[in-house]
């Protein structure tokens, strides 16, 4: 059971996808402007984050591994994505509108984010089994949407402040980002302390 | 002939993807850590650049329009994973540095939206030079942040030990809060002294593939333009 604590929360604060490993920057300083649409997009990411990983883990333990087609991981993990996304936005569509309405814009544009591709390789990469795996890649989603939240406040913050003409648009962004981001700095050694392995 | 050198050079100066254009953020804040993960990274995904860019335009009358992106994207995954083994085979020391995002040059969005924007409109020798000019280009920007990073935040450049700044060195700025700092700051250089004035849409969103689709839906409208790939 600790170990699962450990990863899952290693995963959102301390090696948190958007912030310190640069996965997922796209969404994070596009969609941020507004707290709905970040909170829209984050979840879209944990749903096809947890969808990905239950998908793509088994792919490579009982499909590729034993006939060693291991260097295919990256062609077929972007494939299955990509078909996966697809799919949950047709059923959806057809059988919960509701989700559809509020997650739906933001499916098609997950395909392609590397936080998705990112955190089924790590999985892999990591050795961690199914179980593991899933609760890995609910902490990186868990943290993508923590951080997008975060972030949706401090810009909106910026928006309304004077800032120097050659500094406005992504240059201050990207400023507020690096103040983000050294907050989750103060995380690291949290996890080696609180539970002595 | 003049077409070709300015082919070349607006990847390189005008339309430099990562300063300019601000495509492929997530390599450019990952790899700029060091001046030799820079230049490998750089050097990997202007292959694959090339490669995929050559290929496709070569490709541009066969493949059926409705299903181009999921064929671009096998095509460039397939070169992805060649440079993979390659570099895992001769350089496995980079291949541990730069570790998962080796395989992310696949949704690098400068390599999908190269070839949505120009290899799948123009001959095969127009786009593979505007592959090695974007290539170039984007190697140069990482190369820049990562010589900043690198010698100011670690004291060294590739490797080599710099006197006075050795013991003096910031290290925050090879972490990533340094990272997001630095790219902020080059931006806004470049918006300062480069003669193109600074975007009014604070993110790009006309090399994503995505684009067209996307403005048709609300993104236009409230901030969701750039949702896009990377």
């Amino acid at each position: 059971m600790t170990k699962f604590i450990v990863i899952l929360l290693s995963a959102v604060f301390i090696n948190n996808y958007v912030l310190s490993r640069f996965l997922g920057i796209c969404p994070f300083l596009g969609v941020s402007k507004k707290l709905d649409s970040a909170t829209g997009m984050s979840l879209a990411v944990i749903f096809v984050m947890l969808m990905a990983t239950a998908a793509t883990w088994p792919i490579q333990k009982f499909l590729l591994d034993p006939n060693g087609l291991g260097y295919l991981q990256t062609i077929v993990f972007i494939l299955v994505i990509a078909a996966l996304v697809q799919l949950v936005e047709i059923v959806l569509k057809r059988y919960i509108p509701s989700l559809h309405k509020s997650l739906g814009v933001y499916l098609p544009l997950i395909t392609t984010n590397c936080a998705v591709l990112g955190v089924t390789i790590l999985n892999i990469d990591a050795g961690y089994s199914f179980a593991e795996a899933m609760v890995n890649s609910l902490g990186s989603g868990l943290g993508f949407f923590l951080a997008m939240v975060m972030f949706s406040g401090v810009r909106s913050t910026i928006e309304g402040s004077d800032i120097p003409e050659s500094f406005k648009g992504l240059p201050v962004t990207l400023t507020a980002a690096a103040i983000t981001s050294l907050s989750f700095l103060g995380f690291s050694g949290v996890i080696e302390n609180l539970f002595p392995m | 002939m003049n077409k070709t050198i300015s082919n070349f050079l607006k990847g390189i100066i005008k339309e430099n993807p990562v300063l300019v254009l601000v495509l492929g953020t997530c390599p450019t804040l990952a790899t700029s850590t060091s001046v030799i993960n820079a230049l490998g990274m750089g050097a990997a995904a202007t292959v694959v650049l090339l490669c995929s860019n050559v290929v496709i335009s070569a490709l541009r009358k066969v493949i059926p329009d409705k299903v181009r992106i999921p064929c671009y994207i096998v095509l460039i995954a397939g070169f992805v994973t060649m440079v993979q083994m390659l570099v895992k085979a001769y350089a496995p020391d980079l291949d541990k540095s730069l570790g998962i995002y080796l395989p992310l040059i696949v949704v690098n969005c400068i390599i999908l939206g190269r070839a949505e924007m120009f290899a799948n409109k123009n001959n095969v020798f127009d786009s593979a030079i505007d592959a090695l000019g974007m290539g170039v280009g984007f190697t140069l920007a990482l190369f820049c942040m990562a010589t900043i990073r690198e010698v100011f935040g670690n004291g060294t450049f590739a490797g080599i030990e710099i006197p006075v700044l050795i013991d003096n060195h910031i290290s925050i700025l090879t972490m990533a809060p340094g990272g997001f700092f630095v790219f902020g700051l080059l931006i806004a250089a470049v918006n300062k002294f480069g003669k193109y004035k600074p975007k009014k849409k604070d993110f790009g969103c006309e090399g994503c593939p995505n684009s067209e689709g996307c403005s048709k839906t609300s993104c236009e409208k409230d901030g969701k333009e750039a949702a896009v790939n990377d």
